[in-house]
């Protein structure tokens, strides 16, 4: 301040003759920078913080006053009318004003911390205060969260064997999966991007639903139309995921907004990851939501990476958190590879988002492990080492076994059991969903409206006559 | 606005070249792209036939404005291969060129900018942040997008300003399981704004050309990378710096008894129709688009009023497809000499499907049976 103020000293004098100006200021003392000089100059001697100040400042007061050629001290200097001068109603509210030409920084200085529970060896920190998850649940997330380890080795390899078309893994981001899962309600309503199997999976989505869908058999809901891991359910709240980025975000300040109006006991919760708070629709999605105070929570899966763009590439505001504020949005930074971090904050978010009916942000801070999907290979352009890094010593599945295990409700022989068991099944769901036809080619043309157009019915009529002409052009797993 | 549903198409790249000629001029070529599907290849091959052979033998002395490929050192390389290399020569003869988009910098989800970035550096090659619409206004100068903006540029300043130096890449067209959001053809979309030019090559050694011609034309230009091609189509390109004309069709195929004209991949599916129906007694007549808007008509009311029957193809869906605008102008300049309905084989009015897939496309037997009909119509 001191030093501020010396400068400054020396800027004045070489201004105070020229622009009669006022540069410096004390905050407190009113009257706008439009507004006469005299208001500004003078008010602060009567300010009670004046008196508080140090001498060096009321020096540079008493100079600025000696230095004022002209207009003389005719003001209405009553107190009452210092607050009426001191505001005034735009548009969007009152504001207060300030002589002092300040710049917001464009950052804080110190980077929003980041809320954990458990340390990186799975001990609770002391003096954390947090909710407790009892053994079911906690033993219900953990092996939700080497379900999906398992899911993710063996249906990635499926994809290596040519056996289905495509896909991507959850590697690193186990935790937010099912912390996040396992603290809402089966009512609320979830809008994933597509990193959130484990979402769907704590649900009840059973192995065989999920291998169906990436072999986009008949069994699968989505009729064979999507590519792999677009897996969607209604009877679970779970809107089946879409492969552009972002586009679920307004579309869940929507849905949002009729469960208000039902007056449900129940919000939204969408997820993205750092590259999609970077699209439009972040921006319009979290706007709507404050404006039109929707119970709707905004995850995002912060994890370092979009596709090959690191987050230095991406934005240069303090992560995704800050953002929450510029739309006037309650927001938390929580680290994603701690499961009962995530687990409590996205508890809390879920009560004020429902009881106070506004949306919440969650930065949940990770590491995307795995490739971006089976169409990208990583290690071109990052470094090995800081992928083996997260895989290893920043483990979520790793670091909350060692808690669960640590309260005497998981062993090591359970471990080696449960994950054989798991990778069994998952095994012979898959040979069972590669056995199973395909869709029915009538559900190429079914769905695209309510009800049937003719040109479609034209189409099929069309396509009927081709495949019996050229069967040879056809696959024969398609029933016709 | 109808931008949100564009943008949504998949991905695509901006190149950005400030001419000096021209200072209000600029160009970006950048690359926004969504997920990146480099597929492990399941699906059929779709072979890259004897175009080359054919545009070789047929090209027209016009067609040899691109400087003297005769004794010029070629390369037999694939798609991907040849937009770096055009990519590359744009950012080397001209120094306010840029290449700037989604994942750019690495490479390129589809190889395209491989080498760049180390060789231009990073101010001239660099990773945006994920926002098309970003990407595009970032490169127009403008919080926009192409159709409200890119397109009336020069139009509503009254030429006083344009962005025609931009150049804007995309990915389109199936790639055998890219299902909904990476199987999409949407130039029609784009051919119905005034303003942009659409340009889809068929080959590497197009690709290059046209492209080289796309950021050096005074216009902002969508250029349209069919997928199935990046690494499949393989051919001889010329490894200097060459252009092939905009707004101007190239017959690949001669014949006299029907007009076939497409663009991008379908080409070499039309072209194995051609070949089959030859057997049976029929000669086709392939024509190769190239540029949709502004489109070549003279080159195909020239084919027309010699063969009398014309068969559009394409894969982006019939109703409204870019064959419309086509078979409509035809008609309007030939009726007389038709003799038969104007026919489109093209894709289905549906999302484009996963499974159902072979059976969406307009495949080589619904062309060859489309062009028996006609002739016997």
């Amino acid at each position: 301040m001191a030093f501020w103020l010396s400068k400054s000293r020396s800027i004045s004098s070489l201004l105070g003759k020229r622009i009669g100006l006022l540069t410096i200021l004390h905050e407190r003392n009113k009257g706008s920078f439009l507004h006469s000089r005299r208001d500004a100059v003078f008010r602060y001697k009567n300010s009670p913080e004046f008196s508080t100040k140090s001498a060096t400042f009321s020096a540079t007061g008493r100079r600025f006053k000696s230095s004022k050629t002209g207009e003389q001290v005719e003001l209405p200097s009553s107190d009452e009318d210092d607050d009426e001068n001191q505001a005034v109603d735009f548009p969007g509210g009152r504001v207060a004003f300030t002589s002092r030409m300040n710049f917001t920084s464009e950052s804080s200085g110190k980077r929003i911390p980041c809320f954990r529970v458990l340390d990186d060896n799975g001990y609770p920190i002391a003096g954390s205060i947090f909710e407790q998850v009892n053994k079911e649940i906690a033993v219900r997330m953990y092996s939700g969260m080497v379900t999906l380890q398992i899911m993710d080795t063996i249906l990635y390899e499926t994809q290596r064997q040519g056996r289905i078309s495509f896909y991507l893994t959850s590697t690193g981001e186990e935790a937010i999966n099912l912390a996040s899962a396992a603290a809402l309600s089966p009512d609320d309503v979830v809008l994933p991007q597509y990193r959130e199997p484990g979402v769907l999976l704590w649900r009840g989505f059973t192995l065989q639903e999920f291998a169906n869908q990436c072999f986009g058999n008949e069994a699968d809901y989505g009729k064979g139309r999507q590519m792999p891991i677009h897996y969607g359910s209604q009877k679970h709240n779970y809107f089946t995921v879409s492969s552009p980025i972002a586009t679920q975000l307004p579309q869940a300040a929507g849905v949002a907004y009729s469960l208000k109006m039902d007056k449900k006991d129940a919000c939204v919760v969408t997820y993205m990851g750092d590259g999609g708070t970077s699209e439009g629709d972040f921006h319009a999605a979290l706007n709507f939501a404050a404006v039109t105070e929707v119970p709707v929570i905004f995850i995002c899966r912060n994890n370092g990476w979009a596709i090959s763009t690191p987050i230095t590439e991406q934005f240069r505001s303090d992560g995704v958190v800050v953002r929450g504020q510029a739309y006037g949005i309650r927001s938390i930074r929580v680290d994603g590879n701690d499961a009962l971090a995530v687990y409590n904050s996205v508890r809390t978010a879920r009560q004020t988002a429902i009881n106070e009916q506004r949306p919440i942000l969650i930065e949940a801070l990770t590491y995307r492990v795995g490739h971006h999907s089976t169409s990208d290979d990583s290690t071109k352009y990052r470094a090995v080492d800081e992928i083996e890094h997260w895989k290893t010593a920043q483990n979520p599945v790793a670091r909350f076994r060692k808690w669960v295990q640590g309260n005497g409700w998981w062993t090591d022989e359970y471990e080696s059991e449960f994950r054989s068991n798991i990778r069994k099944q998952l095994m012979e769901a898959i040979q069972l969903a590669a056995r199973k036809e395909k869709p029915p080619i009538a559900n190429l043309f079914t769905d695209v409206y309510e009800e049937n157009a003719p040109n479609l019915v034209e189409q099929e009529r069309s396509l009927g006559e081709t495949i019996k002409k050229h069967p040879q052009d056809y696959p024969s797993d398609v029933p016709l | 606005m109808a931008d949100g549903s564009l943008r949504k198409i998949g991905r695509f790249c901006l190149i950005f070249c400030k001419q000096k000629k021209n200072r209000t001029e600029g160009g970006c070529v950048c690359t926004a792209t969504k997920i990146g599907r480099r597929g492990s290849g399941g699906g059929r091959e779709r072979g890259f036939s004897t175009t080359t052979a054919t545009t070789e033998e047929k090209r027209s002395p016009q067609q040899q404005h691109s400087q003297g490929n005769d004794n010029k050192k070629s390369s037999n390389i694939n798609l991907f291969t040849a937009i770096n290399q055009a990519l590359q020569i744009a950012l080397d003869t001209d120094p306010r060129a840029y290449v700037f988009g989604e994942d750019v910098s690495f490479g390129g989800v589809f190889r395209c900018t491989t080498g760049l970035a180390d060789q231009f550096g990073k101010n001239r090659v660099f990773n945006t942040p994920l926002c098309e619409q970003g990407i595009v206004g970032f490169g127009i100068g403008l919080a926009a997008m192409i159709v409200n903006e890119a397109a009336k540029f020069r139009y509503r300043s009254g030429n006083q300003f344009n962005c025609g130096g931009l150049t804007i890449r995309a990915p389109y067209g199936a790639v055998g399981h890219g299902g909904h959001y990476h199987s999409q053809s949407p130039e029609a979309f784009f051919c119905h704004v005034p303003g942009i030019k659409v340009v889809v090559p068929r080959s590497p050694q197009q690709a290059k050309g046209l492209l080289l011609s796309c950021i050096r034309d005074p216009n902002p230009v969508v250029f349209f990378e069919p997928k199935w091609l990046y690494r499949l189509a393989v051919e001889e390109v010329p490894e200097n710096d060459y252009m092939l004309p905009l707004s101007q069709a190239e017959v690949i195929r001669e014949g006299a008894d029907i007009t076939l004209v497409g663009w991008g991949a379908q080409l070499a599916i039309m072209e194995q129709a051609c070949v089959d129906a030859e057997k049976d007694g029929i000669s086709c007549e392939l024509i190769d688009l190239k540029t949709l808007i502004p489109w070549d008509k003279d080159t195909v009311v020239a084919s027309v009023r010699k063969t009398g029957r014309l068969l559009i193809s394409h894969e982006a869906p019939i109703t409204g497809g870019f064959g419309a605008e086509i078979s409509a102008s035809i008609v309007e300049r030939c009726f007389l000499r038709l003799e038969a309905p104007v026919t489109r084989v093209c894709g289905l009015d549906t999302p484009f499907p996963l499974v159902f897939e072979p059976f969406y496309l307009p495949t080589k037997n619904k062309i060859l049976d489309a062009i028996k009909s006609t002739v016997n119509y």
